[in-house]
């Protein structure tokens, strides 16, 4: 590409991309470790540099509120939170969805409370899985820059009209320095321009939005978010194309690496992908024929992408970052078994539950995973899950 | 007029479950909900209006001879205004009766 490249923190990067994008409001309240994100797009309004509406709200309750409010009269919108933040908005953020408003949050992933942690696991998306936005997840510095447009893009075409999580690690992420290319506003201009919904609240022509539902037209409210998550799927991959058409930087679903003739691959989501690859480079060079498998689109989930990806592999390896209590193991292992089951060619799957709210997972630890992962395997020992390196 | 909530079909609805016809509250008849109606003792009103001032659901309406009664089409039923009315003209009877 030739392009300059500068060293930004990422989510000084994601808080420049959302200013790119010509946001009208933003509303959010500062938490760990999202906090540079929303620090730095109010300097950006307060210096004058982005003409939008910089809501500091009282709460994260209130944020996905006035978020709702704003997107509902077909302002561009953007919010940024993080595990608490994100439950205590929880009961806006399901509404967001059902009411089909186009907001954009960048979701600096972090654990849940108890024991109170800053720190970085996938607890807090989880959480709302099933709320009905799109979610990301992103790996590095460049792809949070890139997804914030690509997001705005998903949510506002006619045929989405849903708000999109990017999900990035926090720290991991959030606060670490990168190299990154920018692009011109021009270019995000071409690629965003302003968009128009159909139905906007405004007094020449009254609608109701968020309506009482009886249970004579609940089910079939349900249904029609459905269809339009589902539905989604083809735009959100047309996004990624249009963008990777004018960066040359192009985003997929499920992406791959070394894995077209692996025989075990490891599956991560968000920045445990640059790790993976790394160990799985070294690992082919002592003759294991072992790829990565990512998921980058986590809802609508891709499964022909993913059956393409997988079908014919001996064994996956998921490491998944957060625990449903009580339940078939992590949330991401148990969709793909799920996802997989009486298909044919289908891999067995080993769980692994690791890097639970920020303890570090080394490339030696990635190593011991796929290692050992691969004897479980072979021995059949595949039910439930493994806690990796737990005490005791 | 919208179609009655019970045919619609979920491809039917707008995007977001928006509702693009204005007024339309006036179609859902909630007084299928009551289990007790407010019986207005017309002899006794004064006609101030509180009751109609109360109404959460605005179903009290001034009848022709000039006090006020509930449109037993949308009254649910909720006695706030037997509670509210100054004069105690207003008493709720049971449906069943």
């Amino acid at each position: 590409m030739g392009k300059e490249r500068k060293g930004v923190e990422v989510s000084i990067a994601i808080a420049e991309a959302v200013a790119q994008a010509n946001v009208d409001v933003i509303a959010a309240y500062p938490i760990t470790p999202q906090t540079h994100i929303v620090e730095h797009l109010a300097d950006i309004v307060a210096n004058g540099e982005l003409d939008a509406e910089f809501v500091p709200v009282d709460s994260e309750h209130s944020a996905m509120s006035v978020c709702c409010g704003s997107a509902a009269v077909g302002a561009r919108t953007f919010t940024s939170t993080s595990s608490q933040g994100l439950a205590l908005m929880s009961e806006i953020f399901f509404i967001a969805a059902a009411m089909r408003l186009p907001i954009v949050m960048a979701l600096a992933n972090r654990s849940l409370s108890s024991p109170l942690s800053i720190w970085n696991d996938h607890s807090d998306v989880m959480m709302v899985r099933d709320a009905g936005w799109i979610h990301v997840f992103v790996e590095n510095g460049q792809e949070s820059y890139d997804n914030m447009f690509c997001a705005f893009r998903m949510a506002e075409d006619p045929n989405v009209m849903l708000p999109v999580a990017v999900n990035l690690d926090g720290f991991i992420l959030t606060h670490m320095i990168e190299p990154m290319e920018y692009e011109d506003d021009e270019l995000i201009k071409q690629y965003l321009p302003d968009f128009k919904m159909k139905n906007v609240l405004h007094p020449d022509k009254p609608v109701s939005m968020g309506c009482f539902g009886m249970p004579e037209i609940y089910t079939e409210t349900q249904m029609n978010r459905e269809v339009g998550v589902r539905d989604s799927y083809p735009h959100i991959l047309k996004a990624w194309q249009e963008w990777g058409k004018l960066t040359g930087r192009y985003y997929k679903p499920i992406e791959t690496y070394r894995a077209d003739d692996a025989e075990c691959c490891i599956v991560t989501m968000g920045s445990y992908g640059e790790t993976a690859m790394e160990v799985v480079d070294a690992l082919r060079e002592e003759g294991e024929k072992v790829g990565v498998v990512k998921i980058r689109l986590w809802r609508p989930f891709p499964f022909e992408e993913f059956d393409k990806a997988v079908l014919g592999k001996k064994t996956l390896i998921v490491i998944d970052r957060a625990i449903s209590f009580g339940g078939p193991g992590g949330p991401v292992a148990s969709e793909l078994r799920s996802a997989l089951y009486k298909k044919e060619g289908a891999p067995t799957i080993v769980n692994y539950i690791a890097g639970l709210a920020g303890r570090d997972v080394s490339r030696k630890d990635f190593r011991n995973i796929i290692i050992e992962g691969m004897k479980k395997a072979a021995s059949g020992d595949t039910d439930g899950f493994t806690l990796y390196a737990l005490r005791g | 007029m919208a179609k009655p909530m019970e045919q619609i079909t979920w491809q039917e609805l707008e995007i977001g479950a928006v509702v693009t016809e204005v007024g339309n509250a006036r179609q859902y008849e909630t007084g299928t909900w009551r289990s007790e109606r407010p019986v207005v003792k017309k002899e006794q009103c004064i006609k101030c209006g509180v009751c109609w001032l109360f109404c959460p659901d605005a179903c009290i309406v001034r009848a022709a001879e000039g006090h006020f009664e509930a449109d037993l089409t949308y009254c649910k039923g909720c006695g706030i205004c037997v509670k509210e009315c100054p004069v105690g003209c207003i008493t709720m009877v049971s449906e069943e009766e």
